[in-house]
């Protein structure tokens, strides 16, 4: 589904990914996890075509990220920060996305977040009228709402309060189950301990390890993410 | 595509620093009509205005709300969009937004007190100045990733066409005074943006003064037909030029 | 003061002067002179041919009709009187009338066609060292030149309308053209089309009142040497240079009005070597330049109207004791411009259209005194493609700076008392 091959990326003299290779398929819930700086933002939007990568080339369904755009019909994206115009309403951006994803994709869309969320009581209030947390449901929402195979949620959960979270991940799951690929990066290991089958660990650029959850649990005997990546970083130090 | 820019306007126009940047120029000309006796000299201390301050006041607040709507704009091009139509968009929003402003701030008033021909040259050379000075702050803007810098840019911008150039202009008049310059110097004007609309308001608005030697071979220039038209296809270049360099810059640059 | 016995008329004047009026207006009623009519079917059907017959005070009646006649001198004094559309056509053959004899009247004809020459100056009517004449209510089209006096005195020339069609200053003439002369008035005349709508030279103690005189090549008005003379109520409008005054005294310019002369040597009143003179009640409007001062000195200039002008005033370093008092300028691009360093003329009392300045007595007098000059006006003054920054921001703090703190205009020249309104002149 994404294809990923020697993928390297430098700002000026800074190298944020180098010599990246790897394969996701569907039904993979991937936690992108590392330390700050470690290029997990700079790989997602290499992924989005945000970046262009200095070297190497991702595929997505096939298609090459470089050049084009229509391939992103088939990725929902919720990004780290969720900003939006001040002055408009929420059934506005909603309809503004729509209006961009075109006539197709309005035409299946999933809806079950906005439920789910209680977005509907806010639908006519501006944007700047919102809380953090509400703006990040507005974000989740977007992501799922024209129900495309591949999710990009960065940093989902930052921000939402345990009822929102608990909703979120659920949803997360069931998608997962349903043969989505789902790509999420977040700082809380617990909450990747809960919906992700694999785990992808990058530390400055280079990929360290990509496995799956069991395969890693089993490995460092440990139950816990958290504790999981813990040792192995702690091994790594000589 | 006119849903979207009509999301995007609806959202410039109701913020409150264009609603008091309307409220200001509205100030400014109905303070000037009613207070000059004079609707001529009304109608000059008002281009100064235009040509001023309404070039400030656009590079300066399309380059912050370019800055400020980065992670939204993000958000849009995750989406299937080409990146020059996301920039174009947002463009004409913030342009069709400011030019609004000044239509209801100078353009009414205008019309209220001087509905004549250099009336409305006036009004659609703030226009103009308007879409030149948004299309210079997107240019400045796509260039440099840091806030600051982009602001200090479009600054810089401004200050050297509304002040720099005209000094520089004068200086070179100076150094080559014995020469005809006249043809040379119309020339050197197309380099700048608010000194071709101002060109084009005055030859239509302080005659007297332009039937000088020189200013009569300007005067000629622009009110004749290819004139006329030379320069507003310059003063429409100076909006097209800067776009289409930021949308290049734009389609390429790592977001 | 001085300027009022400037304008006195001597006394000895004023008994020629009631002589050329009896003269002039008395005398069909007091003569018991022969009439002599003529028509084209008439016994006498050319003007030559009657005036040859005709007696010393006869009248020459001209039925209407067309006569192809020029070149008709009369050397005795005759009242020629048109009646009807009387025309008299010179079909490019030269000058049409000659008057040589003192106390003739010309009245009611239409003259056309005198054709050119550079050499004679052609004119429609011309009178010779005549006196007492009066030329009256004629028409005059296509004339190279209309109406020439030369050494003439007491003369009237009024209501005629002078009309031609000149391209070229080199190859035309002058529609009211007088040279050497005293006592002459000028009344009522319409000139236009020609090089010089009224030309004066050597012409003193004589009045030009009530003349409109528009679109003429070169000037509505040329004076020159000419002394003691006034000139009043006419209207300049839209001729190539304007109007000059030059190398004359005494003159009394009053209720004129000068506007729509535009180009680059163009002036609403160029002044050269002249003094003594007063300047008042005129109005300047849309003109390149109101007034462009050079070598004028000891004029009194007040209760003039500067409308729109590209330059109200141009008054160059070589201009001394002029005053200007109580005039409006308004809306002008630039109110006063100068060549010179110094400043040796005084300005009071004005009212200026860009003073900012505050009346916080309310004494109807700016606080802070006003300076007119400004730079941008001096600049193009020097480098003439300068005025492309014409209004713009930059020029604009240029010269608002060089008025708080001057270093190329004069510093001396100042309005210590600008009005804060707009002095009302009840004469317009």
């Amino acid at each position: 589904m994404i294809r990923i091959e020697n993928l390297s990326k430098s700002f000026g003299r800074n190298t944020a990914l180098s010599d990246i290779t790897l394969q996701l398929s569907p039904g993979q819930c991937v936690a992108l996890i590392g330390p700050n700086g470690s290029g997990k933002t700079t790989l997602l939007k290499c992924i989005l075509g945000l970046v262009r990568p200095s070297a190497g080339k991702v595929w997505v369904n096939g298609i090459t990220a470089a050049g084009n755009w229509a391939y992103r019909e088939h990725i929902g994206y919720m990004p780290q920060v969720g900003r939006y115009p001040d002055q408009m309403k929420v059934e506005q951006v909603l309809e503004l996305i729509r209006q961009i994803r075109g006539r197709e994709a309005a035409r299946h869309t999933d809806a079950e977040l906005i439920g789910a969320f209680g977005l509907e009581e806010v639908m006519a209030q501006r944007m700047y009228t919102l809380s953090g947390g509400t703006r990040q449901k507005v974000s989740a929402t977007l992501a799922f709402l024209f129900g495309p195979p591949i999710l990009i949620l960065d940093e989902p959960t930052a921000g939402l309060d345990p009822v929102a979270n608990e909703v979120l991940k659920d949803k997360i799951r069931r998608q997962c189950e349903r043969g989505k690929l789902i790509i999420i990066t977040s700082h809380i290991l617990s909450d990747l301990d809960d919906v992700a089958t694999d785990v992808l660990f990058l530390q400055e650029g280079r990929m360290q390890f990509f496995k799956t959850l069991a395969s890693l649990k089993a490995e460092t005997r440990e139950d816990r993410l958290s504790r999981a990546i813990a040792r192995i970083m702690q091994k790594e130090k000589p | 595509m006119k849903k979207i820019i009509s999301f995007v306007v609806g959202d410039i126009i109701r913020n409150r620093i264009v609603l008091a940047y309307t409220a200001v120029l509205l100030l400014f000309s109905l303070g000037l009509f009613s207070l000059e006796p004079h609707p001529e000299k009304a109608l000059l201390s008002l281009m100064n205005i235009v040509l001023v301050f309404v070039p400030l006041a656009s590079i300066v607040f399309s380059t912050i709300h370019y800055y400020n709507s980065a992670e939204f704009m993000e958000l849009v091009l995750a989406q299937p969009v080409a990146r020059s139509r996301v920039l174009l968009v947002e463009f004409a929003g913030i342009a069709l937004a400011l030019a609004l402003a000044f239509l209801i701030g100078v353009g009414l008033p205008v019309l209220w007190y001087e509905a004549s021909a250099r009336g409305v040259l006036l009004v659609l050379g703030g226009v103009m100045a308007t879409v030149v000075f948004v299309a210079l702050a997107f240019l400045g803007a796509v260039s440099f990733r840091d806030k600051a810098q982009g602001i200090g840019a479009a600054l810089i911008l401004w200050f050297f066409f509304a002040l720099v150039f005209d000094a520089l202009l004068l200086l070179v008049l100076y150094n080559f005074s014995e020469y005809p310059l006249e043809r040379a110097v119309l020339i050197l004007t197309m380099l700048n943006p608010i000194d071709i609309a101002r060109m084009m308001i005055i030859t239509r608005m302080d005659t007297a003064a332009l039937m000088g030697h020189s200013g009569a071979v300007f005067r000629e220039f622009l009110a004749g037909g290819w004139g006329w038209i030379a320069a507003w296809m310059a003063l429409l270049a100076w909006g097209g030029l800067p776009l289409a360099g930021a949308v290049r810059i734009f389609s390429r640059k790592d977001l | 003061m001085k300027k009022n016995s400037s304008l006195r008329i001597p006394f000895h004047y004023i008994g020629k002067m009631l002589t050329a009026a009896l003269l002039v207006f008395l005398q069909p009623v007091f003569t018991f002179a022969i009439s002599h009519v003529v028509c084209p079917s008439c016994p006498l059907s050319s003007i030559k041919e009657a005036v040859e017959t005709a007696e010393e005070g006869d009248t020459v009646i001209i039925e209407e009709g067309v006569y192809e006649e020029h070149g008709i001198a009369i050397n005795k004094r005759l009242h020629l009187t048109g009646r009807g559309r009387a025309v008299v056509d010179g079909r490019d053959q030269g000058e049409i009338l000659s008057v040589f004899a003192s106390g003739s009247t010309v009245r009611g004809l239409t003259f056309r066609n005198v054709g050119v020459s550079y050499i004679e100056d052609p004119a429609a009517i011309r009178l010779v060292r005549c006196e007492g004449c009066l030329v009256a209510d004629n028409t005059l089209e296509d004339t190279f030149f209309g109406i020439y006096l030369q050494q003439s005195e007491d003369c009237m020339v009024r209501n005629n309308r002078i009309t031609g069609r000149a391209k070229e200053e080199a190859s035309s003439g002058n529609a009211i053209h007088i040279w050497k002369g005293e006592r002459i008035r000028v009344e009522g005349n319409y000139a236009s089309g020609h090089r010089d709508g009224i030309y004066f030279e050597f012409v003193d103690d004589s009045e030009i009142r009530g003349n409109v005189s528009e679109g003429n090549l070169r000037y509505g008005l040329h004076f020159m040497f000419s002394n003691r003379d006034v000139y009043e109520n006419n209207v300049f409008r839209d001729n190539g240079a304007g109007v000059a005054v030059m190398f004359s005294r005494q003159i009394s310019m009053l209720r004129n009005t000068f506007e729509y002369n535009w180009g680059g040597a163009s002036y609403g009143i160029l002044l050269k070597e002249i003094s003594d003179g007063e300047m008042a009640y005129n109005t300047f409007r849309e003109n390149t330049k109101g007034i462009y001062a050079e070598g004028a000195n000891r004029l009194h200039i007040h209760h003039n109207e500067f409308l729109r002008n590209g330059w109200a005033l141009d008054v160059k370093g070589n201009c001394l004791d002029n005053r200007f008092e109580y005039n409006n300028f308004i809306a002008n691009t630039f109110e006063l411009t100068t060549n010179s360093k110094y400043n040796l003329n005084t300005y009071s009392n004005n009212y200026w259209s860009k003073y900012r300045g505050a009346d916080l007595n309310r004494d109807g007098i700016g606080d802070v005194p006003y300076r007119p000059a400004s730079l941008h006006a001096l600049i193009i003054g020097k480098v003439p493609a300068a005025s492309v920054l014409l209004h713009s921001f930059f020029m604009e703090a240029l010269d608002y700076a060089e008025r708080l703190l001057p270093s190329l205009i004069p510093e001396q020249l100042v309005d210590e008392k600008p009005l804060m309104k707009p002095v009302r002149n009840d004469t317009h």
